[in-house]
């Protein structure tokens, strides 16, 4: 059994699973039960400034998309940071870190814009006896319309002027949590950095609507005939999640700066597709909101299970390995060549593959009256549009095409060196080869 | 499972179960899938390219097409697709042996052994719809044309309903005081619950322009001659009415009694306690007819039931689903055995078997005989077609070309009264429904 113990930014927990700021890290009684369920750390859910808390609505807070059998695919919510008082959720705050010292216990922190909103609340924070803190730059509803979550978020300078405050106010490490809701993740992230944040997180969730009623002809979820956007997370986000997670592990300015990876992780190997593209912990939500905590259990085994396979003795052996792959698309190798090959033994004859490739694609399978479905090497781009329809795994593989040999779609021997766009002839950019 | 039958007096005397039992035995052999049920199973539909569930349907019916319109919430409007196609639909979602049509065809029973489930998915598509008041589909201008339809069974009523939609007046020709032939009087009661095949043939009558004639039986009541002088066509759903003999040595008996007189009374039954069964029943035949009679026999009491068919099991006309639920429900199956007399005086007590074999020259006897107590027997070993009216012939049906045309003039033919079918009720509706086009085509050029 691999040791699971991971340290990000000097804080130690048993696991890199911690649960992310949201319903599950409300309040005292979840989050007990959750370190007793085993999870590494929480980061509980935002406070606000002193004084009366926020009101949430008294009808639906999400909205959900579902998958065959109702599987939650998508989750959205409108709920707003915590409507508890900060006096409540600070004493115990303190009560769980005391009996838990082992477990990291960060607090996400959203007040306004202000140096003094900050500086009022951080040493207040800071007695708690919390490991650190995160900056809730991300929540896209309701909040982001009084000027805070995704609002200093989506400016860059904002972000790093709080950041900056709160590096001056606070003496533990600083989290940032990204919103997506942007064009370009690097720039948050790097306004982080300027700021001297310890790290970033993300992400936070999307904007969105999960479906709309078409007899009330309004978004879901809908409240007295209306809806808002709320924010998207849970499975469907993971791939935008990651690419955003690599784009900061990867660009020269922020290279190197901590990430906790967040996104609709759900199992071990989501979370270790995550750490792999830099993230040096995960957060969770969703998952644990469609399952509860009991979940951590197999988040611990399967990638524990994993890494004695693999021979890591630490999470630290991992994090970033795949961040050297992850390139821009110019630098992929044009003559790279593959093919697709049909194991007729496995082929269950659906003919899936030839319907998208003949309607959609390359016209590049053929079919036989007794549905025997061959690829026709002359016409296939290795798309993998027919082994992403197929219903049976392993069936449909690419193949590379060995240098030497004649691709019989373009006419051409297949070249063994790596050639690709900055230097092809079509590029009208192209840098002359040295 | 059923309940156990009450042992005791020999011979056919009615009540040997109570009313709980016997509303157990007798229910939905299929139970219908709920809403949430149907999109799941819809979801495992891979809408294949010329899908070989469609191929396999004798009435071509989307298949992939209409469970995509299940899983996208429209279960009416994969009932309009599945009736498009075929306007028993609903019938033949409980009765179709789905897994020799298109089941056995769905590439998932090749990749998995467990294919989509076709017949429950058209069964909830067809339910929904018709649950609802009205006719899906309208009728084209009258044409003026009047059509005859002989016979209220499949072929009759898919027949009838195209050439209603197509604007022509039908009038069918019955002989039996319910429509719906051997839907009504033919099959398990457990394949057509709560008076499905009467409702079926109300809703599908519904389009308009079809006149029911009850008492209407051919060559008695009315004539060939006199409808085709009556009607601009005539189309012959008439089925099988007569019963294949088995020539046993010995008397006649009391006890001894004709599979499918015994299943249409069931059918008729307001009572299922008030029909006799016997103790020991032996059921003669290999076919969907001789299960249904064995099961339902079974399912009304009898201590012991065996099924006794006189090739071997690969040989049965009944499908394997059919054979196992025989199994299932209690039945005994023995194969390659013949009878060759009945004993008793007066009533049957015993049926005296001789063992087959199949050799060079075909199944012959073997010479070893065995007896079976028995004090009921069903004979289950064929139906063919009563008065041929003066058409062709081929192995006791009617000859028919193409779309159902007989070497008549005006008259065509299709169900299991025409040669070429497989005795199915879809194969019925198909050529039903491909007779009605011909005629229209003739009709109206």
């Amino acid at each position: 059994m691999a040791d699971l113990t991971t340290r990000f930014l000097g804080i130690e927990s048993p696991n890199p699973f911690w649960l992310a700021s949201a319903p599950p890290t409300d309040k005292e009684y979840n989050v007990r039960r959750a370190f007793e369920a085993g999870w590494g750390g929480v980061v509980w859910k935002t406070l606000g400034a002193e004084g009366p808390p926020v009101v949430n609505v008294n009808g639906p807070r999400y909205g959900v998309v579902h998958g065959p059998d109702r599987r939650v695919l998508g989750l959205n919510n409108i709920e707003l940071i915590t409507d508890r008082d900060l006096k409540t959720n600070l004493e115990e705050m303190a009560r769980v870190k005391a009996d838990y010292p082992d477990r990291a216990l960060i607090a996400s922190i959203m007040v306004p814009c202000e140096e003094a909103a900050w500086k009022a609340i951080l040493p207040r924070v800071a007695e708690t006896g919390a490991d650190g803190i995160e900056l809730n730059f991300g929540c896209p509803h309701g909040m982001s319309e009084r000027g805070m979550g995704s609002a200093v978020g989506q400016v860059p300078d904002y972000i790093e002027m709080v950041a900056r405050w709160c590096k001056q106010h606070y003496d533990r490490p600083v989290i940032v949590k990204l919103t997506p809701n942007i064009t370009d993740i690097r720039k948050p992230a790097e306004a982080a950095r300027r700021g001297g944040a310890d790290a970033v997180s993300l992400i936070n969730t999307i904007n969105s609507i999960t479906a709309v009623d078409l007899d009330r002809m309004a978004p879901e979820p809908t409240i007295d005939g209306k809806g808002s956007h709320g924010g998207y997370c849970g499975p469907a986000v993971k791939p935008i999640a990651l690419s955003m997670v690599s784009e900061i592990a990867r660009n020269p300015e922020t290279h190197g700066l901590p990430i906790s990876g967040i996104g609709g992780i759900t199992t071990w190997r989501d979370a270790a597709e995550f750490m792999v593209l830099g993230a040096g912990n995960v957060q969770v939500c969703t998952a644990a909101m469609t399952y509860g905590f009991r979940i951590i259990e197999e988040l611990c085994a399967g990638l524990s299970d994993w890494m004695d396979e693999k021979g890591y003795r630490s999470t630290a052996d991992f994090v970033g390995q795949a961040v050297p792959n992850v390139t821009d698309w110019k630098n992929l190798n044009l003559n790279y060549v593959a093919k697709a090959r049909i194991d007729q033994e496995l082929c269950i004859k659906c003919g899936r593959c030839y319907a998208a490739c003949e309607d959609t694609s390359h016209q590049a399978i053929a079919m036989t009256p007794d549905r025997v479905f061959e690829v026709i090497d002359a016409e296939c781009v290795a798309c993998n549009l027919c082994v992403d329809v197929c219903p049976v795994e392993n069936c449909i593989e690419m193949v590379q095409m060995e240098a030497g040999r004649v691709d019989p779609r373009t006419g051409r021997v297949v070249s063994p060196d790596h050639a690709d766009w900055t230097t092809h002839p079509n590029n009208p950019m192209a840098q002359a080869a040295e | 499972m059923p309940a156990q039958p009450q042992t005791g007096q020999t011979g056919p005397i009615a009540g040997r179960l109570s009313a709980d039992a016997l509303a157990e035995n007798f229910a939905d052999l299929h139970p219908p899938l709920s809403a949430h049920e149907a999109r799941v199973a819809a979801d495992r539909c891979y809408f294949c390219h010329d899908a070989p569930c469609v191929t396999a349907c004798p009435t071509g019916i989307d298949i992939p097409l209409f469970i995509r319109e299940i899983q996208a919430g429209r279960p009416e409007t994969a009932a309009r697709e599945i009736f498009e196609a075929n306007i028993l639909g609903g019938m033949c979602a409980r009765v179709c042996p789905t897994e020799v049509l298109c089941e056995g065809a769905c590439v998932r029973e090749a990749a998995e052994g467990r294919p989509v489930e076709i017949g429950l998915l058209q069964r909830h598509a067809t339910d929904s719809l018709m649950a609802r008041q009205g006719h899906p589909f309208t009728r084209a201008p009258r044409t003026g044309k009047r059509v005859a339809v002989v016979g209220a069974g499949p072929a009759g009523l898919a027949c009838a309903h195209r050439l209603a939609r197509h604007g022509h007046d039908v009038v069918i020709h019955e002989g039996a005081p319910k429509p719906g032939g051997l839907n009504e009087y033919g099959i398990a009661a457990y394949k057509s619950v709560d008076d499905f095949a009467a409702r079926e043939a109300a809703w599908i009558m519904g389009i308009g322009g079809i006149e029911l004639r009850h008492g209407q039986w051919l060559g008695r009541k009315v004539t060939l001659d006199a409808l085709r002088e009556e009607y601009d066509a005539v189309f012959l759903g008439i089925g099988l009415s007569g019963v294949n003999a088995l020539g046993l040595d010995g008397p006649d008996l009391e006890g001894v009694h004709d599979a499918v007189t015994f299943i249409s009374a069931l059918r008729q039954s307001e009572e299922l306690s008030t029909l006799p069964i016997g103790r020991e029943v032996v059921v003669i035949g290999g076919g969907m007819t001789a299960i249904d009679c064995a099961v339902q026999a079974k399912a009304l009491g009898a201590e012991s039931v065996t099924l006794v068919y006189r090739r071997a099991r690969a040989a049965m006309g009944a499908s394997g689903f059919e054979q196992d639920l025989a199994a299932r429900r209690g039945v005994r199956l023995i194969f390659e055995a013949a009878p060759v007399a009945v004993e008793g005086e007066g009533r049957l007590s015993a049926v005296v078997f001789e063992r087959m074999a199949e050799g060079p020259d075909g199944l012959a006897p073997t010479g070893a005989r065995f007896t079976l107590p028995a004090d009921q027997m069903f004979r289950a070993v064929g139906q063919r077609l009563g008065d041929a009216n003066g058409l062709e012939t081929v192995q006791g049906k009617v000859v028919t070309q193409g779309s159902g045309r007989t070497a008549m003039d005006k008259v065509w033919a299709g169900g299991d009264c025409a040669a070429g079918g497989d005795d199915l009720t879809v194969t019925a509706v198909a050529q039903g429904r491909d007779a009605a086009e011909d005629i229209h085509r003739v009709l109206t050029d």
